[in-house]
């Protein structure tokens, strides 16, 4: 190709958007052909091209910021191990090691070199969320990573299109519903082949020999674009701090610096706790992850996840701090703490963007980690052994933050963007029957633009059995904080229909004839809640989304039993507060 | 065939767009068609005006009409502008928010500024009652009836006019839901009652109550339109049945439209889809790529063998740069259609990384493109197309609006060649290149979803910005041949008369193959098709044959998304599990290219689709247009040249201009070269020759695709 030639600008850009597409195309036959609810229903995944070097190109858009940068960091730990020149074409990689992988063990990332003509001309990866690796579950008592479950380094998976029958018996042995996740590796590799081919198609189309220099096009100019919305906002450090619930009455204060400057924005989270002896632990791959999804939603929102335009945000934390963890540390929930990081991000941010960022949200998932059978659940093995065994891990969420001229989302998922999955496919998969899932009623924190609301879920069993549930919440303690005089959302809690109250990181039984009760948590508000407009106040309260006493309480709103608004009273109300 | 002189054999076609009303009229020996303005406060109107001035036309009185066949958008506009009834939902106690909680995701990762679609039932006006039936199909709780009583009343003072009830597994178990309906009709007279176990009867609560409560929402206007436009037919004189046309491509009664409204969402574009797959089958191809390319949006549907990619999932209103999820769902049989935001008025631009950007924001007719001197300033797609003598300025849609060619440079120099430092020619044809190329991915994309290949089929382009880009899109998709037929400024209406009366039928129940029970499989079929040969015998011609053809979702059991997988015809047996699983694995590795061994398989949903044809359709040779291109051929001849870019060329170079109406059956045209008519101009690249088909029909064969042929 002329590559100086004015028009080579218009072909790399064909091109370049061609390959944004191949991996669109990666994803979907993902999403197609997993078992894992995971992927199927709610898009927990990711996958993307990469060339020789082991750069990613181009990465789909999917559900899970968790793998933004942690699944491209994969592809280079394979090439270090295996060089390409000993890879043939039709050879897969597997790994699922924490620290080369997206963060836990139930991540598995599978690696395919793509040959032309018999030369290596780029690499495939994509990544998964399989239902279970063995082990304890992923809030389950371990304490090391080795009892987390099945740990897969860096190993050969297809051998010049032959499978590893060894290595798949070892993986199906050790895992607890072998068929979903020996599926959900078929569906990798297959999505990785898919993407292979149209990468060669896309090479004979265009007459490539290689993706040099595309590479270089497509590197550059995200490199530079990423600079430019860095640059246009204020260089400096800014600090910010956020507490989080932490394990067994430890609360935790996150702690992070970013700052801003010519090359690029830094944050260090030096000044966070050390590791704990529970899965909430993080790799630093995944803190990566969540911190550089945080800084681009606000800074620079349209430029496409590459090698490039990630390295323009750079994370650090000290080795053995709960944002570095080590190896053997247990990681199963790294989750909890890491999709908190987007919200320690935008507090550093404001300062830097006023009006420019949301309030708090519930930001770690409320998945509904349900399961019955014996040795699953407390309870009597004669009553047990005739219970239905099962597994299964429902989405949801609670509030998002109010933002800047906008509410919140209710019951939406913020930073991560998986999908729910339906009731009736949950009750369809698995012998529970969930009475109520509606919107919880003043869960979103009051402000001139309200927090998202959180919901209410009530879950029974349907075989009169007792059944388990495995925890992982935060938000229980520390609710996410309002913004710009915007007040706190509602703290979460789980608990028995009856009452007790339930742990919200650990495993917890249901005894039969109970019900569970989960309520999720509302985001925080954006603004003086006395700013918001009292006929909208009112309607809120129609709508149910707001009490009539909150209403009055924390709006200074008067509404009537028909819920209109009653003027005099508001603007006594609201008068009263301005002259405090 | 019927003869000439059946009054069956005489046919008009209406289809009611956002601004125009066409109509075709439709003998053995000739075709008449006329545009209207859409009324958009009495629709009927402008039906009445177009058809009467059709048949003036054709010198015939209403009387004469054997059929008439409709299409309309009004369902999706009201949608689209929540023009609506004020519909209530009435569900299961602790479900009033799923239809607001949709998915709980987020359609687009990076905007932190999103908003949701709002639902068309709002909180106030969402009702629970106890009752629960559980995955099985058992009941949990019995039915409050006395609840269901007193909402009732709650209903009616709220000045409630359509209700949707939605109960959960109601697709296994619809007695709830009926014993519900009949209490709120019985207490609520004149309300219509939609029951999402006879809307949607489908698994996944929130894709199904939504689509319920968007019949319920369109019911009243459309019951209402419907009945309106009946009357009015019989007082002008026409004694002939009407038909209406729906998304999946079927023709069905007033009855069942006004029953199941929102079946008639996105009918329009169904008619242009059915046009192709007819002229597929006139000339004998099986693998068509259809691509309708307008003002705003492009819309590129796959045919194989005479059917075109059917689904059971859709979006209406998509608000969000036409993303997914950014729309509501509803589940109907719809031919299946990748809509992009890429027409004729979507805007360019260059974005952070200094890529072209095109659409999906569109200039739409005001201020249009920037050659339309009314405003606009930033260039569209047709500013490019004037830049790169594609479009002669002077006779614009046929010369009713002059193009001001020298706005278009300065709009495409302004905002692409400036900031990329690229002259007007190559920003243009930067503009261009992207807008077929994301028109292309999209059709990539869409093909790996559906396991099609793109190779090797026939581009079928029709809507005014299709003959424009289809060489060029066809180059990109590897494709050597192109139809561009006659008449394809009204193809969605000509459509409607190609299509079959056809009525579908869903039901979602779970059967692992391993334990497949073939009487109660074959007794639910049998049910199934007396549901669907009913709703088809309504229109049909007395005696005339209804095909069956029955699918399946299938999937791994396991597995979260199915398969379409063709069933055989005539009931299962003992036997038939081998023959199910071959089928089903077959079209898996189509797909995804391997098999997974060990899993068993799962069917999850039952579909049978009763059809026939509709009465008088004539399954004769189409129509051309009367007049000189009937007769034979010579030399085509050309009075004029012009400065064209041709992509493979990658410069000017002068081209012959040929007017279409002066073009005769069988002449070839070297490309590059441009043919121009009123509605359109076909661009002919220098890889492609074209030749004049005696239907009126412009075809575009690749050279290297002749030359191979001559070498063989």
């Amino acid at each position: 190709m002329r590559a100086n030639h004015p028009l080579s600008r218009i072909e790399y850009q064909v091109m370049w958007n061609r390959l944004i597409s191949v991996v669109e195309e990666q994803a979907q036959t993902l999403v197609r052909t997993a078992f894992g609810t995971a992927t199927r229903e709610a898009g927990d995944l990711s996958a993307g091209v990469y060339d020789t070097q082991g750069r990613m190109l181009a990465q789909a858009v999917t559900g899970t910021p968790g793998h933004v940068n942690s699944m491209a960091m994969s592809v280079g730990y394979v090439l270090d191990k295996v060089p390409l020149a000993k890879m043939n074409d039709g050879d897969a990689f597997i790994v699922n090691d924490p620290w080369q992988g997206t963060g836990h063990l139930n991540d598995i990332v599978i690696v395919t070199p793509t040959f032309r003509r018999g030369t290596a001309v780029g690499l495939f990866a994509c990544t998964l969320h399989v239902v279970d690796i063995g082990g304890r579950g992923i809030m389950g008592a371990a304490q090391q990573v080795y009892e987390e479950g099945l740990y897969l380094p860096i190993t050969k998976i297809v051998d010049r299109g032959e499978m590893n029958q060894w290595l798949i018996d070892i993986i199906a042995a050790n895992v607890r519903e072998p068929v979903q996740v020996i599926g959900d590796i078929y569906s990798e590799i297959s999505s990785n082949e898919v993407g292979g081919k149209r990468l060669v198609a896309m090479m004979d189309e265009f007459g490539l020999e290689h993706l040099d220099d595309l590479a270089k096009h497509i590197l550059d100019h995200s490199r530079e674009a990423s600079l430019a919305a860095i640059n246009r906002l204020p260089h400096g450090t800014y600090h910010n701090t956020m507490m989080v619930d932490g394990i067994n009455g430890k609360s935790m204060e996150i702690k992070a610096k970013l700052t801003i400057g010519p090359d690029g924005i830094d944050v260090d989270f030096a000044g966070s706790p050390g590791m704990v002896q529970l899965g909430i632990n993080v790799p630093l791959c995944y803190t990566e992850a969540y911190t550089s999804f945080g800084v681009k939603c606000i800074v620079a929102p349209h430029v496409p996840n590459n090698a490039a335009s990630l390295a323009t945000i750079r994370v650090t934390a000290p080795e053995g701090c709960i944002l570095n963890a080590k190896h053997p540390a247990p990681v199963a929930a790294r989750s909890i703490i890491g999709q908190m990081l987007p919200d320690v991000v935008f507090g550093c941010l404001q300062q830097a963007l006023p009006d420019g960022v949301p309030a708090e949200g519930t930001s770690c998932l409320w998945n509904v980690r349900l399961m019955g059978g014996m040795g699953r659940v407390d309870g009597d093995p004669a009553v047990l052994q005739k219970a239905t065994p099962f597994n299964v891990t429902s989405f949801h969420s609670g509030g998002t933050g109010a933002r800047p001229k906008l509410d919140g989302l209710s019951a939406t998922a913020f930073p991560s963007g998986v999908r729910n999955v339906p009731i009736e496919i949950t009750e369809t998969i698995a012998p529970v029957l969930v009475w109520s899932k509606e919107y919880r009623t003043d869960s979103g924190g009051a402000g001139e633009y309200r927090g998202g609301l959180g919901q209410i879920m009530e879950v029974e069993s349907a075989e009169d059995m007792p059944f388990g549930i495995s925890t992982s919440f935060d938000r229980v303690v520390y609710p996410p904080r309002g913004r710009a005089g915007g007040l706190a959302g509602m703290t979460g809690r789980v608990e028995l229909a009856s009452g007790k109250t339930l742990p919200p990181k650990a495993h917890s039984s249901i005894p039969v004839g109970e019900r569970l009760r989960v309520s999720m948590p509302g985001g925080g508000g954006y603004g003086d809640p006395r700013k918001r407009p009292a006929a909208k106040v009112a309607d809120d309260v129609a709508r149910g989304l707001v009490s009539v006493e909150k209403a009055r309480e924390l709006y200074g709103v008067a509404v009537t039993a028909d819920f209109a608004v009653d003027e005099p009273e508001t603007a006594k109300l609201r008068m009263a507060v301005a002259a405090e | 065939m019927p003869p000439a002189t059946s009054p069956e054999a005489i046919r008009l076609a209406v289809d009611i767009g956002g601004t125009f009303t066409d109509v075709v009229l439709e003998t053995p020996d000739a075709r008449y068609s006329t545009k209207v303005l859409t009324t958009k406060a009495a629709p009927e109107d402008g039906v009445l005006d177009g058809m009467l001035r059709a048949l003036k036309l054709a010198k015939m009185a209403p009387s004469a009409v054997g059929l008439i066949v409709h299409g309309t958008t009004l369902a999706t506009n009201a949608i689209i502008e929540r023009k609506g009834a004020r519909t209530a939902l009435v569900t299961t106690k602790g479900f009033r928010d799923s239809i607001e909680m949709a998915q709980e995701n987020r359609f687009e990762q990076y905007d932190i500024f999103i908003e949701k679609p709002e639902p068309l039932v709002p909180r106030t006006l969402r009702f629970t009652v106890p009752e629960r039936v559980d995955a099985k199909g058992a009941v949990r709780l019995a039915l409050d009836e006395n609840a269901v009583g007193e909402l009732a009343q709650t209903l009616k003072a709220q000045g409630v006019e359509a209700i949707a009830v939605g109960f959960l597994h109601s697709y296994a178990n619809p007695a709830h839901e009926r014993r519900a309906g009949e209490i709120l009709a019985a207490a609520l007279p004149g309300v219509r009652v939609s029951l999402s176990s006879e809307v949607c009867p489908e698994v996944r609560e929130y894709e199904r109550f939504s689509t319920t409560c968007a019949n319920a929402y369109v019911q009243p206007l459309m019951a209402r339109y419907l009945e309106n436009l009946r009357k009015r037919i019989a007082a002008a004189g026409f004694g002939c049945p009407v038909l209406l046309m729906t998304s999946g491509g079927g023709l069905t009664t007033l009855e069942t439209a006004a029953r199941f409204p929102i079946r008639l969402v996105e009918s329009g574009p169904a008619g242009g889809v059915i046009l192709s797959t007819w002229i597929a089958e006139r000339f004998g191809i099986d693998r068509i790529l259809s691509f309708d390319m307008g003002g705003t949006t492009a819309k590129i549907c796959i045919i194989d063998d005479g059917k075109p990619m059917a689904s059971r999932s859709f979006e209406v209103d998509r608000r969000y740069r036409f993303m997914k999820g950014s729309g509501l769902p509803v589940r109907i049989p719809v031919i299946e259609m990748v809509e992009i935001g890429a027409g004729g008025g979507s805007l360019a631009g260059v974005d952070e990384m200094k890529r072209i950007t095109v659409g999906p924001e569109s200039a739409g007719s005001d201020p249009g493109p920037a050659c339309y001197r009314l405003g606009g300033v930033r260039p569209a797609v047709t500013d490019a197309n004037v830049v790169l003598g594609r479009i002669d300025p002077d006779r614009f849609a046929g010369g009713s609006i002059t193009l001001d060619a020298g706005l278009s440079r300065g709009a495409v120099d302004a905002h692409v060649g400036a900031p990329l430092e690229l002259d007007t020619t190559l920003a243009a044809f930067g503009i261009s290149e992207v807008v077929e190329e994301n028109m292309a991915n999209a059709a990539r994309v869409h093909a790996v979803e559906r396991g099609a290949e793109l190779e090797g089929r026939t581009l079928i382009a029709f809507g005014g910005g299709a003959p424009l880009h289809a060489a060029r899109l066809a180059e990109k998709l590897g494709i050597a041949d192109v139809l561009i037929p006659a008449s394809a400024g009204v193809g969605s209406a000509v459509g409607f008369l190609r299509a079959p009366i056809a009525f579908e039928v869903v039901r979602s129940r779970f059967v692992r193959l391993a334990s497949f029970d073939a009487a109660s499989v074959n007794a639910m079929f049998a049910e199934m098709e007396k549901e669907a040969t009913d709703v088809v015998k309504l229109g049909a011609a007395p005696g005339a044959k209804i095909t069956i053809s029955r699918s399946a979702d299938m999937r791994y059991a396991g597995q979260g998304h199915e398969i379409l997988v063709e069933l055989p015809d005539g009931p299962f047996t003992a036997t038939s599990v081998a023959e199910l699983r071959k089928r089903f694995e077959a079209g898996y590795r189509t797909l995804f290219s391997r098999v997974v061994p060990g899993v068993d398989v799962e069917v999850t949903g039952w579909i049978l689709k009763a059809e026939t044809p509709a009465p008088g359709r004539s399954d004769q040779a189409d129509l051309g247009p009367p007049g000189p291109l009937m007769s034979g051929a010579g030399a085509p001849r050309s009075d004029e040249t012009r400065n064209l870019f041709d992509p493979m060329l990658r410069d000017y170079t002068s081209v012959p201009v040929y007017q279409r109406k002066t073009l005769k059956a069988g002449q070839v045209l070297q490309g590059p070269a441009v043919i121009a008519e009123d509605e359109t101009t076909t661009i002919i690249t220098s890889g492609f020759v074209a030749t004049l088909d005696p239907s009126g029909a412009i075809r575009l064969t690749a050279k290297s695709a002749v030359l191979q042929e001559a070498a063989q």
